[in-house]
């Protein structure tokens, strides 16, 4: 499981390594562009950009993402 | 200064529905593939009964075979994991014992409509009070990509190399002509409209049919040349569907080969396990428990 540091008012995105399957769906559908594909596991690419939409959280179809 | 005013004003934190009450935890990882949609379709199905706000005990899931019916495996209800087609059948034996049990029947295209077809149609014919999900992708997954009732003309699968020459159902206009009470088309991609139209489908006394639209990247997917998950959830079920709302102002060159996705058909009839309770009584029998 990574978290990402809550420095200031950055949103803390949660993914859960042993459940994400790297399907890619929360990156193509992120309005913007925060979550980058590396090999098979998602990673948070631009922390700054999240505006807590929570749409990764609602496509991810292995309740592997979570935006707080 | 506006945009800085706005981003002020959001600051409250959202917080993630939290699944661990409907879920068996040491279930997941759950089987399906990485892409599949069905795990979206459990997430608002889990939400919506969640709106509800009732027990989890009061519901019970069944399923026959396939992808789709591995669903109640992972969710923390009563559930019922039957023969191949015959969820239907086993799911009326259960809401005919237990009239205030709402069951909800998460099936596939193949399992309802090939195997089960029969008791599809009969259980809608019937109007009993039961969910039936009919998850959509169009193709047999578990067993490697075979055509199904719904595969549309010209796909490949495993056993169509050169295309599918067989014209599909419409789910929809099925379950109506077959007298479900509650017919909706939902998909995997609008999360928000099929949580709402499920949580109107439980909430519906009689049959109520959902047909949603899912993707399976690893067979339909690889085989009709789609590049990934998102590619078939943007081209089927985003760009394939129309809103029924929308429908109405839209020109007809806009809707042709497009599916309606909304609440279709939504109609009061007798319902069967009440119909069945007043015979009893008819009859002088005990009243049901």
């Amino acid at each position: 499981m990574t978290t990402t540091e809550t420095e200031k008012d950055l949103p803390r995105i949660l993914i859960y390594e042993e459940l994400c399957k790297g399907c890619d769906i929360c990156a193509v559908f992120c309005p913007t562009e925060v979550l980058e594909l590396k090999g098979n596991m998602m990673t948070v690419k631009n922390l700054e950009a999240c505006t807590r939409c929570q749409l990764c959280d609602l496509r991810c179809p292995d309740f592997a993402i979570q935006v707080f | 200064m506006e945009t800085v005013a706005v981003k002020k004003k959001k600051k409250e934190k959202p917080v993630p529905f939290d699944y661990s009450n409907y879920i068996r935890k040491g279930k997941l990882p759950h089987i399906w593939c990485p892409g599949c949609g069905h795990g979206i379709v459990l997430k608002s199905l889990l939400r919506a009964i969640a709106t509800t706000g009732r027990p989890n005990d009061d519901f019970a899931l069944v399923s026959g075979i396939g992808c789709s019916s591995r669903t109640p495996g992972y969710v923390n209800f009563n559930t019922l994991h039957t023969l191949h087609g015959r969820a239907l059948a086993f799911a009326t034996g259960l809401k005919m014992a237990k009239p205030n049990l709402k069951v909800i029947v998460t099936t596939g295209d193949g399992d309802a409509l090939a195997i089960g077809g029969n008791h599809f149609i009969h259980t809608c014919r019937r109007n009993l009070d039961i969910v039936i999900m009919v998850y959509n992708n169009f193709i047999y997954g578990m067993t490697s990509g075979q055509f199904s009732p719904t595969t549309l003309p010209g796909m490949i699968a495993t056993t169509s190399r050169y295309g599918n020459i067989d014209p599909p159902f419409d789910v929809c206009k099925m379950a109506e002509a077959a007298g479900a009470t509650f017919v909706a088309r939902g998909t995997a991609y609008h999360y928000g409209e099929l949580e709402k139209i499920l949580y109107e489908a439980i909430m519906h006394k009689g049959t109520a049919v959902i047909d949603i639209l899912d993707s399976c990247p690893t067979y339909y997917g690889r085989f009709n040349k789609y590049k990934s998950a998102a590619d078939m959830m943007e081209k089927i079920e985003k760009e394939g569907t129309v809103s029924v709302k929308q429908a109405d102002s839209l020109p007809l060159e806009k809707l042709e080969g497009k599916l309606l996705r909304g609440v279709l058909y939504n109609k009061e009839r007798p319902e069967y396990t009440a119909e069945y309770a007043k015979l009893v009584e008819k009859a002088g029998g005990s009243k049901p428990k």
